[in-house]
């Protein structure tokens, strides 16, 4: 039987790269992705669970970093923002962000995403109701919502 | 925030986190962490070793006793309970309710044992499954044991889950033929409640719970008696909700005078009992 210990050794997949590294056990996943990683992508917003900024991928489904431990994702496969993009070119859903104006600020963009792109994969096609409820747990203080909905719902429509 | 110092273990069998539990001081299950991890951030509470359950799959399953029981492992998550079809077809208001707490994230990560072993009185879970009479499988070093929920919640974080012990499972009676209903008034459109109410209503009987207006969830006894061979029309269920507020002495808070508690309390569970009542089979 493993013994309790102050830090373990993990092993998990981020952005499809292999990540392996000795974590103390206190150390939250966000502060782990973004001091330890160095991915600043990742926002830390309110630290209480409420405002989704820190929203990253565990196992393809989108939870708040900062309220989970790093050692709790031994094993699992992280999503964050820096991995949508690649070779720099942007997802029809940050192309839409972009297009419809969808940050001011750009503090919440990051856990925008992440929720967005996670309702994508499960409901291509949603409707405005879909992408309040999918939204709900992240908070912009900029925009009043409506021009992040009408991105989501764009890339839904293909327009 | 920088989290106290702390141990963390992964067993990776049921007997071996109980061990765990019992054989360390200031040892805690980590199931989601949606609530103990904010918690150790605020300093409110300290643990000394987590014994996180994420490798215990059998704590995970939903499925159906042998007696046709639904039951519920104490790892499953609130989005597990929605997509369950084993809950669609026994008691489908869990899913239901499960969707209206906190948001996606919360959801993917919090679980059904979380939330009531916390015992938080505004949590959802505990006056629903009170109203459902479910029950409560705590296994121990030695020893596995039943409690019904009217024995499960002891006080504010307290439940009956001791020292070294694991709530495993919940067991759910299917609905059967009854209905059920879930109403409150919340702060803000998806808040926290300020009082809640689950009322489940058969041919043979009501049971209602109310939450947010006392340490733990309170059955509405009376009001239930009332309700014996009711029409369940909205003014005999109004009529049997009288006194039902005078009854109570809830908590009085920033979002709530104690007399305003005490009629959302008859607010709520009316409108639960209509819920419910709408709901079962026949009606």
């Amino acid at each position: 039987m493993a013994a309790p210990a102050s830090s373990r050794a993990i092993a998990l997949e981020l952005n499809g790269e292999q990540v392996e590294v000795e974590v103390p056990a206190r150390r939250l996943l966000v502060h782990f992705i973004r001091d330890d990683l160095g991915l600043t992508g990742t926002h830390v917003g309110c630290d209480t669970g409420n405002c989704g900024a820190c929203t990253v991928h565990l196992d393809g489904e989108p939870v708040k970093s900062c309220m989970l431990l790093a050692v709790q994702a031994d094993g699992a496969k992280i999503g964050t923002v820096e991995g949508l993009a690649s070779d720099g070119e942007l997802t029809a859903l940050q192309k839409a962000f972009n297009e419809h104006h969808a940050l001011q600020c750009g503090y919440c963009t990051p856990g925008m995403l992440m929720s967005a792109t996670a309702l994508l994969e499960r409901i291509p096609h949603p409707t405005e109701d879909d992408v309040r409820y999918a939204l709900q747990g992240n908070i912009c203080r900029c925009t009043g919502y409506v021009n992040i909905v009408e991105a989501v719902v764009a890339v839904g429509r293909g327009s | 925030m920088l989290l106290r110092e702390v141990d963390y273990a992964r067993p990776s069998t049921v007997e071996e986190a109980i061990s765990l539990l019992a054989g360390y001081e200031g040892a805690r299950a980590l199931a989601g962490g949606q609530t103990i991890v904010n918690v150790m951030k605020a300093r409110a509470a300290a643990p000394d070793v987590l014994v996180d359950l994420a490798d215990l799959a059998e704590l995970r399953a939903i499925g159906f006793s042998s007696d046709g029981l639904l039951e519920i492992g104490a790892m499953v998550t609130y989005s597990q309970l929605i997509s369950s079809s084993e809950v669609e077809v026994a008691r489908p208001i869990l899913a239901e309710v499960a969707a209206t707490i906190g948001d996606v994230q919360v959801r993917n990560r919090g679980t059904v044992g979380g939330n009531v072993c916390v015992s938080d009185p505004t949590n959802h879970l505990p006056p629903l499954l009170l109203a459902l009479g479910a029950s409560f499988t705590i296994r121990g070093q030695e020893s596995e044991r039943t409690v019904a929920a009217d024995d499960f919640f002891l006080g504010v974080y307290m439940t009956a889950v001791g020292e070294g012990e694991l709530l495993t499972k919940i067991g759910v009676p299917p609905s059967s033929g009854a209905g059920d209903g879930f109403a409150g008034v919340t702060i803000g459109k998806h808040g926290t409640f300020i009082v809640d109410a689950a009322a489940t209503v058969s041919d043979e009987s009501v049971r209602i719970a109310l939450g947010c207006v006392a340490a733990t969830p309170v059955r509405a006894t009376e009001m239930e008696q009332r309700l014996a061979g009711s029409d369940f029309s909205e003014e005999s269920v109004r009529a049997a909700a009288q006194g039902l507020g005078a009854s109570l002495d809830p908590p009085a808070d920033v979002h709530g005078s104690a007399e305003y508690r005490r009629h959302l309390a008859e607010v709520s569970a009316v409108r639960a009992v209509l819920q419910a009542a709408g709901r079962r089979k026949g009606a």
